[in-house]
């Protein structure tokens, strides 16, 4: 069983002792609150667009008090559209909130925060430069004088750590605090703020396995004490282990909600997807060559500093696919751009064929030349121009080759033609490639991506989220594509937080947690469980 | 320019808004020109017959459009790789200064050498100047629209500075250098068409008018039909997809400021090898200002910039004939108008694209 | 006269000469802090110093013309608010177009106003703004140093001179210590935090908008009805391009805004002073130089050679809520 760390009093009805708000809060003299009745959020047919995007479509949802509901979906589902209409970011087309049983308009997060709700934001939404006092008291100074409202907020955060253990400097740079700290942040100003429900949007993304188990200890003390917690994820396992009920969201609707206790991983992931998808992609043994791409003792700092690839070594043989498995932000996105030349190295060496790499090679263009190619996470921000036209996207990277033209100039009829031969191949539709980039679908500008690496015909190709935002047909076919690419002798590193894909293509598997590799798998000889625990940093005893 | 892009059909995209800002900017003016007692579309109509009715009118209108297509380009070459370049004042008084020095040291060559010589030193000296925040902005990330504008007010101290201690004609109670020998003189068109015989009006409108469009086909060539302008409007687009693609953002950051503070330096063959054949201050007139106009006006595209820099020829060349009918109404007009124009069509286009853009989509929904 | 003498001269001049440097500053300070960029301070100053000098000839009153110097600048800054904040467009380019419809407009109407070339009818007695003599100041007079630094250097300003100090300290207090002043360097560095906290973006811009823009109207003012006796056109001569520079100098900060303002108009004084001089060793002192120093010595800061200056991480961008 988890440790509980006891709360200091739980008196009932004891939300206004943190609340900064005037004395004259009408939510004590409320006489529904004393019936307490049993839904403290209700959201009824709430629709949402955004352009051509229906984000929710007549979502309902009912929440009991002092429990802690999960919202479940992959993404793009609109469980965080739906988060932000309840926290007033963004107003409903239609529909209605119920607060304790009462319809609320909730246009703003100030109304939001009136009506008794705190929300933490993936990003947070934190002003670095500020102290934690100041933070904390940002929007809620209890008066014009700051003098004034920070002693109460120091009053207040004293009682939170004593009574939750939530210790905080408040006089420390919220710049300054690790990622963990500054979550803390982002639930004090919720709570001090004197909030009843408290909305988490993918709290655990940023967090080590630590810390997010410290969290998850804190959501279940407030749901005792009588507060309502709604956390969204797609991960399945924080479900099951934290939450009482689970809402399930699939394209912009509310497909269902069930008590966690009577559903299962398999019955939240089919709901989720809507139809079983075998992720079993067919494939043959795969008859690895020699070494393609060695990467010994790698370290990639970030600007500030910090190693975030710390020592890793990893190598890819000619014909065989690279699984590097992690929770996002744990080093495998600089991991790839290092190896792509985007990033410095710190220290460590990468070796191609054999052959190490010098400064010099260490550059987009020139691996390219070398026949390293990339597919890399972020389309739109990183592997495609999206104002500019397709056939000017299908030739990044590449513009220097002569295809496109003699000297200095470019020929627009060879990359037209160029870019229509690979719209062809790749089944990308429309064929054409005068419109812009932006106007394609996620499938289809990942086909106008892989295409353009793939045709290269590379020796190694490093691919980043291949399938993020990507429609299940689209799906199928990329995967079809890496796996005979694989076959054809290519060696492939790739990196995706979607662990399914991962063990799916993988002939290996590494895993990586916090910049380090904790472990290498193959995918017929472990599971789910297995992989989490090296993600988590659970590191292998022989590794 | 703006933050939150409305998509729009092309046409509307390059044609209708700037011609709504020009429109809104006009009305603006015209209500200006109500509140000092003078009537609009009298005004409007001896601006557009001095500009445009009579062949000198059309010569001075062209000569100044000279003027405006060098900035205007200047500015959209930048604009392109994402910078904005509001130094094409110091540039270009950089570039009178090197045409000056070329002019002035090599009086011996001939004229066919020493006007490309010149030429070519307005443009190397605007480059170098334009190159200095280029490279402050690459390596060091000093924030180009700050130090443009400090380079602005260097360039007109160093002017002011060379002019009075350095290269004043002695006994010159004026700052400015000697006059230029005849060699260093950009023909005027009249005077190159004489030799054809045929007879145009005699204006200022000289031989820059042709380089300044050429220019403007080159840098259409360079922007959308070269390597180099590919790996600009990658970085101008996305930056990181730029280095994903293998392009040096600093390198390219600082080849487009040079191109931009070359073209800028040009304004000074127009003016300086041109019409005023010496160097004296203040010759840039606020041209590299309304450059930014013409660059917005006319979406950073070469066609685009050449039909805005003809509509504020027609504003000078206009504007200075309302001046002389009618004294209440200054060049100050003018200036007035490129300002309100900057706004309309540079800030305040959401003004118009946002109800353009419903009025498009609604229109899609329609058909569909 | 002697060294002394010609120090305090300077000094008093520098004062003078950095007061419409330090309104302007203090009125970028407000904007940029709160995540708008503000390069029309020249235009905002530029159409006040035409407004006061138009409004104190109207009415022989100094005060109706910083009043009508202030809502002039202020409408300036409304707009640059719109375009900037409402319609989320390019700061810089409004900026531009601010400094431009400035500089043709009040050129245009004082001409067509006045027909004297644009400049307004010389003001004088009560249209002007007079110097305060400071209690004590003749009688301190004789004290040697202190007493002519007391009586000329601090005292004998007018009264805006005054304000722009206490508009210094204002600032920095409403800054450190206040509600708004916390939520405005919120605002600054990241948006969308003081969204969530329930707090309007736009509201808290627009008020910093329009503090700017009535400061650049005292700046103004303080041009056509302190510094000189009426509007000329282009009078703000590049000073708000050198408030710019200040600002940066001063990293953003109050006080430091104080010093830089004093030094770049100090620097000003001295470049006046030196006009026409030939020094020992230097001969003529090539004045254009000190004229350029403020820019020079911003562009080295920039490049970060001495120091860091690290803008509002938000200025410039406009707010738009992410998906």
């Amino acid at each position: 069983m988890t440790e509980r760390v006891s709360p200091g009093r739980t008196e009932p009805g004891g939300r206004r002792w943190y609340s900064i708000a005037a004395p004259t809060d009408q939510r004590d003299d409320d006489p529904r609150m004393t019936a307490t009745p049993a839904l403290a959020i209700e959201l009824v047919g709430i629709h949402k667009r955004f352009g051509e995007v229906h984000a929710n479509k007549g979502v309902d949802l009912a929440v009991r008090r002092g429990s802690i509901h999960g919202i479940v979906g992959e993404n793009g589902a609109g469980k965080s559209t739906l988060m932000s209409i309840l926290y007033g970011f963004y107003e409903a087309d239609s529909g209605e909130i119920r607060v304790n049983g009462a319809a609320r308009r909730v246009r703003s997060p100030g109304e939001a925060i009136a009506a008794g709700i705190g929300m933490v934001h993936q990003h947070f939404m934190l002003v670095e430069p500020l102290s934690v006092t100041d933070n904390v008291m940002l929007g809620a100074e209890g008066g014009p004088r700051l003098a004034h409202g920070a002693r109460q907020v120091r009053a207040k955060l004293a009682a939170l750590a004593r009574d939750y253990g939530l210790t905080l400097d408040p006089d420390a740079v919220v710049g300054d605090l690790p990622v963990g700290l500054r979550q803390r942040v982002e639930i004090v100003k919720a709570l001090v703020r004197g909030a009843d429900v408290l909305v988490l949007d993918e709290p655990t993304a940023v967090l080590t396995p630590e810390e997010a188990d410290g969290l998850f200890r804190l959501l279940r003390i407030l749901a005792d004490e009588g507060k309502t917690v709604i956390l969204i994820t797609h991960k399945l396992r924080e479900i099951m282990a934290i939450t009482d009920r689970v809402s399930v969201m699939r394209r912009g609707e509310m497909v269902a909600t069930l008590d966690t206790a009577a559903t299962s991983p398999a019955q939240l992931a089919e709901l989720m997807v809507g139809r079983r998808v075998l992720l079993r992609v067919e494939k043959n043994e795969a008859r690895p060559g020699a070494p393609a791409l060695v990467v010994e003792n790698l370290v990639v700092r970030d600007a500030q500093g910090t190693a975030r690839v710390d020592g890793v070594s990893l190598q890819v043989r000619a014909g065989e696919i690279v699984g590097v498995a992690g929770i996002a932000g744990n080093g495998q996105s600089e991991l790839l751009e290092a190896i792509a030349g985007m990033r410095p190295i710190a220290a460590g060496s990468i070796a191609l064929d054999g052959a190490p790499l010098g400064a010099a090679e260490r550059d987009p263009a020139q691996l390219r030349r070398l026949g390293l190619l990339h597919v890399p996470e972020d389309r739109l921000r990183t592997g495609l121009v999206p104002s500019f036209e397709a056939c000017e996207s299908a030739m990044l990277g590449f513009q220097d080759e002569q295809r496109y033209g003699a000297g200095a100039l470019l020929d627009r009829g060879a990359i037209v033609a160029h870019t229509l031969a690979e719209m062809e191949a790749y089944d990308v539709r429309p064929r054409a490639p005068l419109l812009k980039t932006a106007k394609f679908s996620g499938g289809n500008q990942q086909k106008i991506v892989l295409a353009r690496e793939i045709e290269r015909g590379p020796k190694v190709l490093l691919v980043g989220q291949p399938t993020r935002g990507v429609d299940i047909g689209a799906i199928e076919f990329i995967h079809r594509r890496l796996i005979a690419l694989r076959d054809a002798g290519v060696a492939i590193l790739l990196v995706s937080v979607e662990l399914e894909e991962i063990t799916a293509l993988s002939d290996r598997i590494v895993v990586m947690c916090g910049g380090r590799i904790t472990g290498e798998r193959l995918p017929d000889r472990t599971d789910e469980r297995d992989l989490g625990l090296l993600m988590a940093g659970v590191s292998d005893r022989a590794a | 320019m703006s933050a939150a892009p409305i998509e729009l059909p092309r046409w509307a995209d390059y044609v209708l808004v700037p011609a709504l800002a020009v429109a809104a900017a006009f009305v603006i003016a015209g209500l200006v020109v109500l509140a000092i007692g003078e009537n609009p579309l009298e005004s409007t109509a001896i601006l557009l017959r001095g500009a445009l009715a009579t062949g000198e009118g059309v010569g001075f209108t062209l000569y100044y459009a000279t003027n405006f297509i060098f900035t205007g380009l200047a500015v959209a070459v930048a604009f392109h790789a994402g910078l904005f370049n509001i130094g094409g004042e110091g540039q270009a008084t950089l570039g009178g200064l090197g045409a000056a020095l070329v002019c002035l040291q090599f009086e011996s060559l001939p004229g066919w050498l020493l006007v490309p010589l010149g030429a070519l030193s307005a443009a190397a000296f605007g480059a170098l100047w334009a190159l200095v925040p280029g490279y402050l902005q690459a390596k060091r990330g000093s924030h180009i629209v700050i130090t443009t504008i400090m380079f602005n007010m260097l360039a007109s101290a160093l002017l002011v500075y060379l002019l009075v201690n350095v290269m004043g004609r002695p006994g010159s109670m004026s700052p400015e250098t000697r006059t230029f020998v005849p060699a260093a003189h950009v023909p005027f068109l009249h005077e190159i068409l004489a030799r054809f015989g045929v007879v145009i009006p005699t204006t200022p409108l000289n031989g820059s008018f042709v380089l300044a469009l050429a220019a403007a086909f080159g840098v259409w060539l360079l922007i959308w039909r070269t390597r180099l302008g590919y790996a600009i409007r990658t970085v101008g687009a996305n930056p990181s997809a730029a280095v994903y693609a293998g392009i040096s953002i600093s390198r390219i950051t600082m080849i487009a400021m040079m191109i931009s503070g070359g073209l800028a330096g040009l304004l000074a063959v127009n003016e300086i090898m041109g019409v005023q054949d010496r160097l004296l201050l203040e010759f840039t007139g606020g041209y590299g200002f309304i450059g930014i106009a013409v660059a917005l006006m006319g979406r950073s595209h070469p066609v685009g910039i050449v039909l805005a820099s003809l509509l504020f020829g027609v504003l000078y060349q206009g504007g200075t004939e309302l001046a002389f009918d009618k004294p209440a109404i200054t060049r100050d007009m003018i200036v007035t108008i490129s300002g309100l124009v900057i706004l309309f069509a540079g800030a305040l286009d959401g003004v118009f694209r946002a109800p353009l853009g419903r009025f498009f989509a609604s229109r899609r929904r329609g058909d569909a | 006269m002697d060294a002394l003498s010609i120090a305090i001269a300077v000094f008093d001049s520098g004062v003078r000469l950095s007061v419409p440097l330090l309104f302007a500053c203090l009125a970028g300070l407000w904007s940029e802090r709160s995540g708008v960029v503000d390069i029309g301070l020249e235009g905002k100053m530029l159409v006040a110093a035409f407004a006061a000098a138009a409004a104190a000839h109207a009415t022989h009153s100094a005060w109706i013309g910083v009043l009508a110097g202030v809502g002039a600048s202020v409408a300036f800054a409304l707009v640059h608010g719109f375009a900037a904040i409402s319609q989320r467009g390019n700061q810089i380019v409004s900026g531009v177009a601010i400094n431009m419809l400035a500089a043709g407009l009040t050129a245009l109407v004082g001409n067509a106003w006045y027909s004297q070339g644009g400049r307004t009818p010389p003001l004088d007695g009560a249209a002007r703004f007079q110097p305060v003599t400071l209690p004590g100041a003749e009688a301190a007079r004789g004290v040697p140093v202190i007493g002519p630094l007391y009586a000329d250097v601090l005292s004998s300003h007018t009264v805006l001179v005054y304000g722009a100090l206490l508009a210094t300290l204002l600032t920095a207090v409403a800054l450190k210590r206040t509600r708004f002043g916390l939520r405005i360097r919120a605002v600054g560095e990241n948006p969308a935090a003081v969204d969530t906290a329930g707090v309007s973006v736009a509201a808290l811009r627009y008020a910093a908008v329009i503090i700017a823009g009535v400061l650049c109207g005292f700046g103004g003012a303080y041009l056509s009805l302190a510094q000189a006796a009426g509007f000329l056109p282009g009078m703000t001569a590049g000073k708000g391009f050198i408030a710019l520079a200040a600002l940066i100098f001063a990293k953003w900060r109050a006080w430091p805004a104080l010093g830089a303002c004093f030094l770049f108009g100090l620097l000003d004084a001295i470049s006046i002073r030196l006009q026409g001089v030939s020094l020992p060793w230097v001969g003529l002192v090539p004045v254009q130089a000190i004229q350029a120093l403020p820019y020079a010595l911003t562009v080295v800061l920039l490049a970060g050679f001495i120091g860091r200056a690290i803008p509002p991480r938000a200025s410039g961008l406009p707010y738009v809520k992410e998906r």
